[in-house]
């Protein structure tokens, strides 16, 4: 799978209160969530965005509450890959869950450069600036829940 | 057989049936418990019947707390309370807490005795990990995870490494667990323990609360940390009988077990501690703080510090004082059984006498949900555990963490400030 568009560049220790503040929690819904997504951070984000545009962070990103609205609020926008310096735990485990691609790597990436992202072959491209950097695959156990399309998808194939 | 273990890989090799585990690795865990709120648990719940799940695994192994948005802040908030309520009515789920019995999660979890030394307790909600100050293994996990464990009791792991914390001494006065966990974050950053364990040892663990240890296991989280687990003394055990749990399971780090790191702590050197906006890691000791940083509100409660040992805290300082005129103090009893106490022990009396308002137990203003939201420009101290930017309300408001010494305080100051600098009251 590849993943290519334009990035969105933000700092270190971007928490999940800015990806979707509390006051957007009292729905689940997907949709709702999305049109408020990263509004403490960059109200501009729904509009800087086009489908298929990648997220690029720094350290820790989506560190705070466990709110799994903040990477559903990211995968529903059309964002296909967050790329960052490292993440926080939990943020991590709930994209991995859901199937929203994320890639560890130091990479540098500026805000606008255009970046390609093989998942497959664990390669990321800076288009923009020439460069690349390859990133390992993850471990089996965590790749089938990813191909089975997410942790519900592979308990109900009986794999849990 | 030496096995090289933290007592958190021990305990998570138990509920795999194996006989050790290695850090890093990926397993499939038993769970004694799965947690989810009023936020959460819909999403879970979305999840478990769009896959046509018909059964829960156990029903008396899932606990649902109404805490977050309320008594219901709004429509959409009572939509989603609806939803959780109308699950555990269907799955006749045991553990399942309303309004008018309920309390913030991780202060009610302990105290209705659901929490054992050497359970593996999962939540969707991030401060799960405060159930570690008991002796479990206890972590924050997401909606998916949470729908997955109330179907088949498991839960995939990356079995961590561990920071170990060395602590000696005593606390000084006006310093608690909030204190010493806030200098910890302060000491390595909030992704200082990124997936690791935070291991608490050494002979000032004694010195320490169980409520101690439940709020320093609470913010865990705020390195980054997986978990916070402390040894399993008589105290741990004294409370969990107490609580009515079930027998525990103890279990000790073996000695050659390996830790990435070691941090050593003196208690009796840590001075009241404030964060500065807009991470936990920005941490100041009292005497450093200016004494001009006018505030706007105070909040005592939250799942940090809103028990019993808190209130009575804050009580101290409160009784025969009043609240600055320009600041708004907002005290919050964790849970239903620590509001009654409360009132019984008169704390309440010192509360209003002061000019505090004391709510029923919610999240509330904790995350920045209702009862309490601030405006552009406000400042708050307040005894939760995060100060991220709009935390608790406008992106352009400020939270100052500190414990419950320190708040009520500042809230009678009417700045950020210690006890220390309050002027001595006439005994009536
Ligand atoms: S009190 Fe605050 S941190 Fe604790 S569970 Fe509630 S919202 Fe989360």
């Amino acid at each position: 799978m590849i993943c290519q568009g334009k990035a969105l560049r933000y700092g270190n220790h971007v928490d999940t209160d800015v990806i979707i503040p509390a006051r957007y929690l009292n729905t689940s819904d997907p949709k709702e969530l999305a049109a408020h997504c990263m509004a403490d951070i960059d109200p501009e984000f729904s509009q800087r965005l086009n489908p298929g545009d990648i997220i690029a962070a720094g350290y820790n990103f989506g560190c705070g509450s466990s709110r799994e609205h903040a990477p559903l609020a990211i995968k529903t926008s059309g964002v296909s890959c967050v790329i960052a310096k490292s993440f926080a735990r939990i943020f991590y485990r709930n994209s991995i869950n859901i199937g929203l691609p994320i890639v560890v790597s130091d990479l540098d990436i500026q805000d606008g450069d255009q970046v390609s992202v093989d998942l497959n072959a664990g390669v990321l491209r800076n288009l923009t600036q020439g460069t690349e950097d390859t990133f390992p695959p993850f471990s089996p156990f965590l790749q089938e829940i990813i191909a089975s399309g997410g942790l519900m998808k592979s308990l109900e194939d009986g794999k849990l | 057989m030496s096995t090289k273990m933290t007592m958190t890989q021990k305990i998570i090799a138990a509920h795999c049936g194996r006989d050790s585990v290695q850090a890093d690795e990926i397993v499939l865990a038993q769970i004694d418990l799965v947690l989810g709120n009023d936020i959460t648990a819909p999403v879970a719940i979305n999840e478990f019947d769009k896959a046509g799940i018909s059964a829960v695994f156990d029903k008396d192994k899932i606990a649902l707390v109404l805490d977050h948005f309320t008594p219901n802040k709004d429509i959409k908030a009572a939509e989603q309370s609806k939803k959780v309520r109308e699950f555990a009515r269907r799955h006749d789920i045991t553990h399942f807490y309303d309004v008018g019995q309920v309390g913030i999660e991780h202060a009610l979890l302990p105290e209705k005795g659901l929490v054992s030394a050497g359970d593996l307790i999962i939540g969707a909600d991030s401060h799960t990990c405060t159930y570690g100050g008991l002796g479990a293994f206890s972590t924050g996990v997401g909606s998916t995870d949470m729908a997955a464990a109330m179907a088949s009791g498991k839960v995939w792991l990356r079995v961590p490494r561990a920071i170990r914390v060395e602590l000696t001494g005593q606390f000084p006065s006006h310093v608690s667990g909030k204190d010493l966990i806030l200098h910890l974050i302060g000491r390595i950053g909030v992704d200082g323990a990124l997936y690791q364990s935070l291991e608490f040892t050494g002979p000032g663990v004694a010195n320490l609360t169980v409520d101690d240890r439940l709020c320093v296991c609470n913010m865990a989280i705020e390195a980054g940390a997986k978990n916070g687990i402390f040894p399993v003394d008589e105290q741990a055990l004294e409370y969990i009988r107490a609580h009515g749990a079930q027998p525990p399971r103890v279990y000790a780090a073996d000695p050659d077990a390996e830790y990435e790191r070691v941090i050593r702590i003196d208690l009796s050197e840590l001075s009241p501690t404030v964060a500065f906006p807009h991470l936990p890691e920005n941490t100041r000791s009292i005497d450093e703080v200016a004494k001009d940083l006018a505030i706007d509100q105070v909040v005592i409660g939250s799942c940090t510090n809103g028990r019993l040992s808190d209130l009575i805290a804050a009580a101290e300082i409160l009784k025969n004082r009043r609240i600055h005129p320009r600041v708004r103090c907002l005290i919050f009893p964790a849970t239903q059984k620590i509001y009654l106490d409360a009132i019984r022990l008169g704390l309440f009396d010192i509360f209003v006498n002061a000019g505090c308002a004391v709510s029923t137990p919610t999240c509330g203003p904790c995350l920045g949900g209702h009862m309490g939201i601030l405006a552009e420009g406000e400042r708050c101290v307040a005894t939760t555990n995060r100060n991220f930017v709009g935390r608790m309300g406008h992106p352009g408001s400020e939270v100052y963490l500190a414990g419950p010494a320190v708040a009520a305080a500042s809230a009678v100051l009417g700045r950020v400030g210690s006890p220390d600098e309050l002027p001595a009251i006439e005994e009536d």
